[in-house]
Order: structure tokens, then sequence, then C-alpha cells
């Protein structure tokens, strides 16, 4: 799947979209740059979870847990981490193998742990158009290639 | 009364002891920044390994300082969140060991207390009611502090920290980490108004902050410089981007000031450090005739002595925890800290 989103309200009510069809045990990495857009996509992710608390960005306490939805939603950042060993200790097993969904920024650092079925979002800039973002996903697994089918008709 | 403070959330392991919670005999704060630089960032699992390592001698490096055995402590002030789980953990085991080997009290104080009570460390501690900005790597919080432990947030970040945004800001132009000083030396060399950098002030009479359109923007203006040219521009965009965030944040502390009618504003937290913001504080503050105390730049940073001094204060309220406290890595800043021990999260 491959969008543009025209402003920040349009990348949320697409995240709204993916967090309504979301499952228990699903993985979600988002990808792109700072001020790519990731943390929004979250917050409308969340909302679509009916998460109504905040959604602020992970990065500085790396894992922020939102019990208020649907199933339990797992926002994670890795931007601040450069070496796979470290996340072991922080508990990224128990959270993947977990009931909940985990969503997860920055996955460039966990890649060697995650499972390979999942769905991956990349989120970057459109030139010269500054409120602008292409969204593209792909899917690996039956499940992903199901919800990112679904996903792209809701969108 | 003498009280031992621990503090492990994060970067800095630190012991502290201080009396009446607001003279300091000795306040050791072990940084863990420069092995984070190799990182840069906080790595968790570094952090609680090196956390066991140092916080013993720091423990008897703060006793030997202020001249004192632990005998003589009547009171144990520890960290229980938010920060680090693994990090926490380590001061929390030790203070409960501690508690538990020598009977003495010991009581649980939130980071953002503490931050908050490093003002009551300087020379003229704030009277309530008072309004105080929490800004750091972690936190941008507006906080209306009615009476000892009364703590009511007032306003927040909805996506990044002022902090978060002076680091992330500050390693995109090559500053490494722990940015924000470097960040604000560099802002110091910059012309003001060559670049026009603004926060978003959300919708009217929030006193929410909202820090990531900004980094965007200035990443945006960063990505097509040459090395050289980037040399160049960056103090005058580190200037702008400062300023900017610099003037939201004191916009809202004293819309927030007069909306409740507070006499004194206090700040707290690592970005208080920061010279533009007190500067630019203490000119609003002037003009609105109201006070304005914050800590000395070492008592903006995590240190064990606001611990302490928060304890002291929270003590006769929360009265001593029992063996079975659990640090908490998300524990907001209006849990009460008292009855039902607070939530465990992971």
């Amino acid at each position: 799947m491959k969008v543009t989103s025209k402003s920040p309200e349009e990348t949320e009510r697409m995240g709204a979209a993916l967090g309504r069809l979301l499952a228990p045990g699903d993985l979600v990495c988002l990808s792109g740059g700072l001020g790519a857009g990731k943390t929004c996509l979250a917050r409308g992710i969340a909302a679509g979870l009916g998460i109504r608390e905040g959604i602020r960005s992970p990065s500085y306490t790396l894992i922020n847990e939102h019990r208020g939805g649907r199933i339990p939603l797992y926002h994670m950042d890795f931007y601040r981490l450069a070496d796979p060993v470290e996340l072991e200790e922080i508990g990224l097993q128990d959270y993947l193998e977990g009931e909940g969904i985990v969503l997860m920024e920055w996955p460039e650092a966990a890649y060697q742990l995650l499972p390979g079925e999942r769905l991956e979002i990349t989120l970057e800039p459109v030139e010269d158009r500054e409120a602008s973002r292409r969204i593209m996903a792909q899917a690996a697994g039956d499940r992903f290639e199901r919800l990112l089918r679904d996903w792209a008709g809701a969108c | 009364m003498l009280t031992l403070g621990i503090e492990s959330s994060c970067d800095e392991t630190s012991a502290a002891v201080v009396r009446d919670g607001r003279e300091i005999l000795a306040n050791v704060i072990s940084s863990q920044a420069s092995l984070h630089r190799r990182y840069g960032g906080v790595v968790p699992e570094i952090a609680s390994r090196r956390h066991l390592e140092t916080l013993l001698p720091a423990l008897e490096e703060a006793l030997q300082g202020a001249g004192v055995s632990l005998a003589e402590i009547d009171l144990l002030a520890v960290t229980v969140g938010p920060g680090l789980l693994g990090a926490l953990l380590v001061g929390v085991a030790a203070a409960k060991a501690l508690a538990f080997c020598r009977g003495i009290p010991l009581v649980p104080v939130n980071h953002l207390a503490g931050h908050i009570y490093a003002n009551f460390l300087g020379e003229s501690p704030p009277e309530f009611p008072f309004l105080c900005l929490v800004v750091s790597g972690g936190h941008s919080d507006l906080v209306l502090v009615r009476g000892h432990g009364d703590f009511r947030i007032l306003g927040r970040t909805r996506d990044d920290a002022a902090g978060e945004a002076f680091d992330k800001v500050a390693r995109s132009l090559g500053l490494g980490y722990p940015g924000g000083a470097a960040l604000d030396r560099l802002a110091g060399r910059g012309e003001a108004g060559r670049y026009s950098f603004t926060c978003a002030r959300l919708e009217p009479g929030s006193l929410d902050f909202s820090f990531s359109g900004i980094k965007t923007a200035v990443l945006r203006v960063l990505k097509p410089l040459d090395p050289v040219e980037l040399d160049r521009q960056s103090p005058h965009i580190a200037r702008s981007f400062q300023e900017s965030v610099v003037e939201v944040l004191v916009e809202k502390t004293m819309a927030a000031a007069l909306r409740e009618g507070v006499r004194t504003v206090a700040l707290a937290g690592g970005v208080a450090a920061n010279s533009a913001l007190r500067g630019r504080m203490a000119e609003a503050a002037a003009r609105l005739s109201l006070g304005l105390v914050y800590p000395s730049p070492v008592l903006c940073t995590d240190n064990a002595a606001m611990i302490a001094s928060a304890g002291t204060f929270l003590f006769p309220l929360i009265g001593p925890a029992g063996l079975d406290l659990e640090a908490s890595a998300g524990l907001p800043l209006e849990s009460p800290l008292r009855g039902p021990r607070p939530e465990i999260s992971q």
C-alpha cells in the first residue's frame, strides 16, 4: 500500500482506521526519520483502539503502556537505543508474547528480535509539501496481509 | 532531622544527606552521561548495571562528605518513579535493604516532586501556592503546588517533551548527547531573527505544549544544508529554535500563574538550567510582579538532594513505606503514594 496524507489530521484518521482493525498480539512497526509523523500516526491508532488518554513520544521513556482502550497498547520508541542486547533487558520479549498490541517507532535496533510476521509502515515527507507525508505499508504473514488489505480498504 | 536520599531513575546515580529538608550536607552525583554519549542516548541495561556499581560508593561518599554515620540518619528517601524500571529498582532495593537492616523509616518520592522540591534547597524557597514549570528530557509539565504534596497538573506536552526537542535538534546539529547545554551555548553565538520557527499554540486557553512541529520545522531547514553551510548557520538556527521554545514556555507559565492567581513561579528539571529560559522568565515575572525561583544548575539535573528534601517534607503526609514498596516506571505526579502502594507498571 502506498498513499499520501495531506495533513497531520489525515494521518491520524488513517491511523484510527488501522487502530479499529487491530487484534491482540499484533505487531506494527513505524519507520521514518525525525518529524516524519510516526507519533502522529500512533496517536490515530490509539484513538482507533478507543484510548482516550494523551499519546506522547516515548523517546525518553522507551515504552508507554496504554490500557484504557479495547486492547492494551504498548507504544515503544527505540530512537535512543543502539544495541539489541539492551532490548532484552527491558522485557521486549514479554511484550511481544503478550496479549496487547506492540506499536514500535524506530524499530531498526530491534529487528533481530522481532518475529518475521508483522506490519511495516514507513512514513516520509513529500518534497515541497510541508504537511504531506507518503505512507507506505508492507505486510508479512497471513494475518498481516489480511490486515493490510482491510486497512487499505478503509483508508 | 537528617535525611539520606537515593536517586537512580535515569542517567545519574546519586546519594545525598540533607538536614531538615533545606540544607545540603552532601550531594554526590555519579553521572553516566559520558558512557551514554557513545550510544547517543540512555541505554537502560547499561544504566541499571552502572547504578549497581556506583550506588554503594556514592552512599558511602555522601555519608562521609556530610560527616555523619548511618546511625544518625532519621529518614531514607528514594525515587520510586517515573523512570526506567531497571534503573529505579536498584535504588529502591538499596533503600529497602538499608531501611530493613538499620530500622530507618523509608519514604517513597516521585521523581517530579523531587525536581519541584529542588527549589526548597535554595536561599528563599517558594511560598505556597506557587506554579512550577517542570521541564526535562521526559517532561514539560505546568504544576500548581498548593501545599506540601498537593500537586495539580494544569498543562503538559502532547507529544515531545521540551528537553527531548532540545536533544533531538542538538543531535541533528551534531552536538552529541546530552545536547541541551551545548545547544544553549551555540545559541549564544547566534543572531536572533535569522530564522523564524514557531511553536504550536494549540487551542485558545490551553496550557498544554507541543514541540513536535518545531522539531520537524528545524530538521526541514537543516536537511538541504551542506556541512560548511550547516556550520555557518547552526548558531542562528539554534538561537531561533531556542527562543521559540522558551517563548512558549514563558507565555504559558505566565498565563497559568495569572489564571490561578499565584504570586510565585518556580522552574525545575534539566531545561531549567537553560540560560535563555531563566532570563526570559525573569523578565516576564518582573513585568507581572511575580516572584521567580529556580534551583542552581546542579540541582536542576537529577540528584538525590532534591529527593531527600521532598521526602523530608512529604513524610508527615505519606508515612513510612513497607518493605513491599515497588518501583513504578509510569508513576503519575498526582499519585498520593500513601495507603495502598503505587500501582506497579513495567
